[in-house]
């Protein structure tokens, strides 16, 4: 798949309309992120397909905030799947990153990793490789919610319960790009408890993730404890998207996310 | 623009967890699993989560220190090694050896800690070693 991008790739770095670009790199035996900096060295570029598609994703949104920081003047370039543009979207909503300093290089996801991600849009608006592939339902969300309140409470406090608190879904999180966390605050959460308040520290986290979380799934493959947050997640998305008719990534950048409303009363 | 994403392994325990360390301008900014990683696919702890804070941490010693009169003051390596040669070896004939004990690190090579632990059993006569990530 990585042909395509590569030419796009060398093309904005050759022309000079970006300073960098942020893609996967194969070198050493391991697919990781790199910054490409010369069209002339694309060497080992990949788009993070190793075994299987999509199984060496990394949050490169996350390291174009922490670069775009540092050299505001400069621009970069990123490779982005669906969730990924979903991510650059809500950043420029949060004005976490400049519009006029990113080119996203687009790739569309193939149909096994949109299934096993459920994801809702597997490919960007604009594309240089790939196929086009129908979205999926949330059938893990329904499986959930299959169950009845005392199931479903019983269910999470279990997986809530195996956590080890490494806060890993929190640092690999593209969309957690703020300076004081929240499962810092010891007015929120007793910080120095292990396992952690169960379930407070989950919840809290999910609350911030209303109107934010764009569905990417690293949170999910970076729990040691094998804890479904992708799921709990999406059912936090749904019940955004059917209160308050928005679901990040999916509006138009800069529209308003719900939660920085404040309304003039309560809803009945 | 220096940016630069560098594997290497978690040296908090023994496990080697695989991680990239993110280095901006000379500087070790943030740390993050391997995903392609034989050991943690993809995941880590707190520990290796935040392994670039003490890169850089002005906690860190980066000289020997020896306390003389109560208070911990910079030393040559050579002083410090001649200070802890001289009391191993006066520890050593007044106590016998296994009054001694040495701790090996995760922070460093296991070739260091295999000179350690001869240095402990064949130089001092004693298997008291343990190590840094039982703590």
């Amino acid at each position: 798949m990585s042909e395509k991008v590569r030419s796009k790739v060398k093309e904005l770095l050759d022309s000079g309309r970006i300073k960098g670009f942020l893609g996967i790199r194969q070198a050493d035996g391991h697919l990781g992120p790199h910054l490409f900096t010369d069209g002339g060295e694309l060497e080992g570029f990949a788009v993070g397909d190793l075994k299987r598609p999509g199984d060496t994703r990394y949050p490169l949104n996350k390291q174009l905030v922490t670069l775009m920081r540092c050299y505001p003047d400069d621009s970069f370039g990123v490779l982005v799947r669906g969730c990924d543009e979903r991510g650059l979207k809500t950043l420029i909503t949060w004005n976490q990153v400049d519009p006029a300093k990113v080119v996203a290089v687009g790739i569309a996801c193939p149909p096994e990793l949109a299934a096993a991600c459920e994801c809702l849009k597997p490919y960007p608006d604009e594309f240089v490789d790939g196929e086009k592939v129908e979205g999926s339902t949330f059938a893990s969300v329904a499986t959930v919610d299959a169950m009845d309140l005392e199931r479903r409470l019983a269910h999470w406090l279990h997986e809530f319960s195996k956590c080890v608190k490494c806060y890993g879904c929190r640092d690999i999180c593209p969309m957690c790009f703020c300076k004081e966390c929240s499962l810092e605050q010891e007015d929120l959460i007793h910080t120095g408890d292990l396992p952690p308040e169960n379930p407070i520290f989950h919840l809290t986290r999910a609350v911030h993730m209303a109107g934010r979380c764009i569905d990417c799934g690293l949170c999910n493959e970076a729990c040691p404890a094998d804890i479904p947050l992708r799921t709990l997640y999406k059912k936090v998305a749904d019940i955004i998207a059917h209160e308050f008719d928005y679901r990040p990534g999916y509006v138009k950048p800069g529209a308003k996310p719900p939660l920085n409303i404040l309304g003039e009363a309560p809803r009945e | 623009m220096d940016y630069r994403t560098v594997l290497t392994t978690c040296a908090y325990c023994g496990c080697g967890c695989s991680l990239y360390l993110e280095v901006l301008d000379g500087r070790v900014i943030n740390s993050f699993p391997c995903k392609t990683g034989p050991v943690n696919e993809g995941k880590l702890c707190v520990k290796g989560w935040n392994i670039h804070e003490f890169i850089h941490s002005p906690k860190r010693l980066t000289r020997p220190l020896l306390r003389q009169n109560g208070t911990l003051a910079e030393v040559s390596w050579d002083e410090a090694l001649d200070f802890t040669a001289r009391r191993l070896r006066e520890i050593k004939e007044a106590h016998g050896s296994d009054s001694l004990a040495f701790l090996a690190s995760a922070k460093v090579t296991n070739e260091e800690n295999y000179l350690i632990q001869k240095f402990a059993r064949a130089a001092v006569g004693t298997n008291n070693v343990d190590h840094c990530a039982r703590l």
